[in-house]
């Protein structure tokens, strides 16, 4: 069977950058960080008080307020996410062509804090105070439902949870859809929204996260010798995948290809990868096989680089293994040093800004870098975006679970 | 101090997303005011919050109506 080609036709996204794709882009551009103290809870109690929150976000663009009511915060952005991307591929739907595109939106953890609501609820009142609207309010697959629901669309429709890897594997899961021609179109990403006492709460026990309290926009530092943790923040990213003829035959304004998917498992620790990286090489080398890609045509990785100890080194050394004499060659960035750690959001709001850097013929900052730790000797494109001629770009995800994905993405 | 009715009429607005002055006495929840069955379930939660009671749910399926909601209420006060 001949495989169908994959490309991208809309981009959406909400991150502690901005709430659109261009605010966001531009402001990773500039190096700007978009961490800050929580404010939307009383943190007072917790070891780590700073986040990435969306700010001055306006449901009423995407849904009515009494709709949004019933949904988890995490659906909420998820929707306006996909939205915006629909918005930005300008497909008509109709009933000729709505039973032929599908949506794949995922979560790390769903509507934790819609869960935390109603748990109270119960304890504190009884069963009879649940709402009606709290399971299908919080339920990881809610956004790929209410988006179908909202526009009629017919095709898969399912949502994975594969912890940080989730919008990642959304997006790798749904263009094979395509390609498998299961669809002509696939709304996909990932959304999450953690910054509840429970995921903060929980992260921190898991000392997962960083406690520089003092100084947030400073939090996020992948490889750098101070680093000492991510920075759990909240968003959403979403873009529409479409066949390549399907696309050029309606004239949409292509942004990029997907040429490429790889995953892989580390088989090693619930939370740490192994020092050498092996479950992520394996995971890169499988997407460049699955493009047909020679590892020098790369020029720029997005990194998962979440500012920890050991997966930041883990990941140097991964891409040591993989590129050989090029690993020093091509940029590789951690956009995360700006935006922080959007867990299930993360592959997807990556992967966006991976096709912005070859549609711009940039490579994003990573912010912070001030002294390289030990053994992390890549380019990691310190403290301004370089301009740089971009063919080919990786975009790579890890999770707990030791769940790893990374997609390929060429220049059309 | 609002009477009975003006109270149901208010949660009803409230919760159902729509303006107090469609809330007309002979209002069907579904029918005129776009609820589903989830949205009446939550609906009749309200009213029981509001009104310091609990509606059995064979009591909560009969009331479809505003005015079946006023009537309730005024039979059960305590």
């Amino acid at each position: 069977m001949s495989r169908r080609r994959v490309v991208v036709t809309g981009l959406g996204m909400l991150s502690p950058l901005g709430n659109t794709v261009e605010s966001s882009w531009q402001a990773a551009l500039a190096g700007k960080s978009g961490i800050a103290p929580i404010e939307h809870m009383d943190v007072s109690a917790f070891s780590t008080r700073f986040g990435g929150s969306i700010r001055d976000f306006d449901i009423e663009p995407y849904m009515s307020a009494k709709e949004a009511r019933k949904l988890d915060l995490f659906i909420q952005y998820g929707i306006a996410a996909c939205i915006q991307a629909m918005n930005d591929a300008g497909l008509d739907i109709t009933d000729d062509n709505r039973d032929r595109i599908g949506v794949s939106m995922g979560s790390g953890i769903g509507g934790l804090t819609n869960i935390e609501r109603n748990h109270e609820l119960l304890l504190n009142s009884g069963p009879r105070r649940i709402s009606p609207f709290f399971v299908p309010g919080s339920i990881v697959n809610m956004v790929a439902g209410y988006l179908s629901i909202q526009y009629g669309l017919r095709g898969p429709n399912y949502a994975l949870t594969t912890a940080c890897t989730t919008g990642t594997h959304s997006i790798g899961m749904a263009a094979r859809n395509i390609a498998y021609g299961e669809a002509d179109v696939m709304i996909a990403g990932g959304s999450e929204m953690a910054t509840s006492g429970l995921g903060l709460g929980g992260f921190s026990a898991a000392r997962a996260l960083s406690t520089r309290n003092e100084d947030p926009t400073r939090a996020s530092r992948p490889w750098d010798a101070e680093r000492d943790g991510f920075v759990l923040s909240d968003g959403s990213g979403a873009m529409v995948l479409e066949e390549y003829e399907h696309a050029k035959a309606r004239g949409a304004h292509i942004h990029a290809e997907l040429i490429g998917f790889g995953m892989s498992g580390d088989g090693f620790h619930m939370t740490a990868p192994p020092e050498d990286g092996r479950g992520a090489a394996m995971c890169m080398g499988n997407a460049l096989r699955d493009a047909d890609v020679a590892p020098e045509q790369v020029g720029y990785i997005n990194a998962h680089g979440t500012s920890t100890l050991a997966g930041d080194l883990a990941e140097t050394r991964a891409v040591a293994t993989v590129f050989g004499d090029h690993a020093c060659k091509l940029a590789m960035s951690s956009t995360k040093s700006m935006t922080g750690h959007l867990l299930g959001a993360a592959g997807a709001v990556e992967a966006i800004f991976s096709v912005l850097a070859l549609r711009d013929q940039v490579a994003p900052p990573t912010i912070n870098l001030d002294n390289p730790g030990e053994g992390c000797n890549l380019d990691y494109v310190a403290h301004e975006a370089q301009a740089r001629q971009l063919d080919v770009v990786i975009s790579n995800s890890f999770g707990f679970g030791g769940t790893n994905g990374s997609l390929v993405f060429r220049r059309l | 101090m609002s009477t009975i009715e003006e109270r149901v009429k208010k949660i009803v607005a409230e919760q159902l997303g729509v303006k107090e002055e469609e809330v007309t006495n002979s209002a069907s929840f579904v029918e005129d005011l776009g609820a589903d069955s989830l949205d009446t379930v939550e609906l009749v939660m309200a009213l029981e919050e509001e009104f310091e009671t609990e509606i059995p749910d064979e009591e909560a399926e009969k009331i479809t109506t505003v005015q079946e909601a006023i009537n309730y209420v005024n039979s059960h006060q305590k």
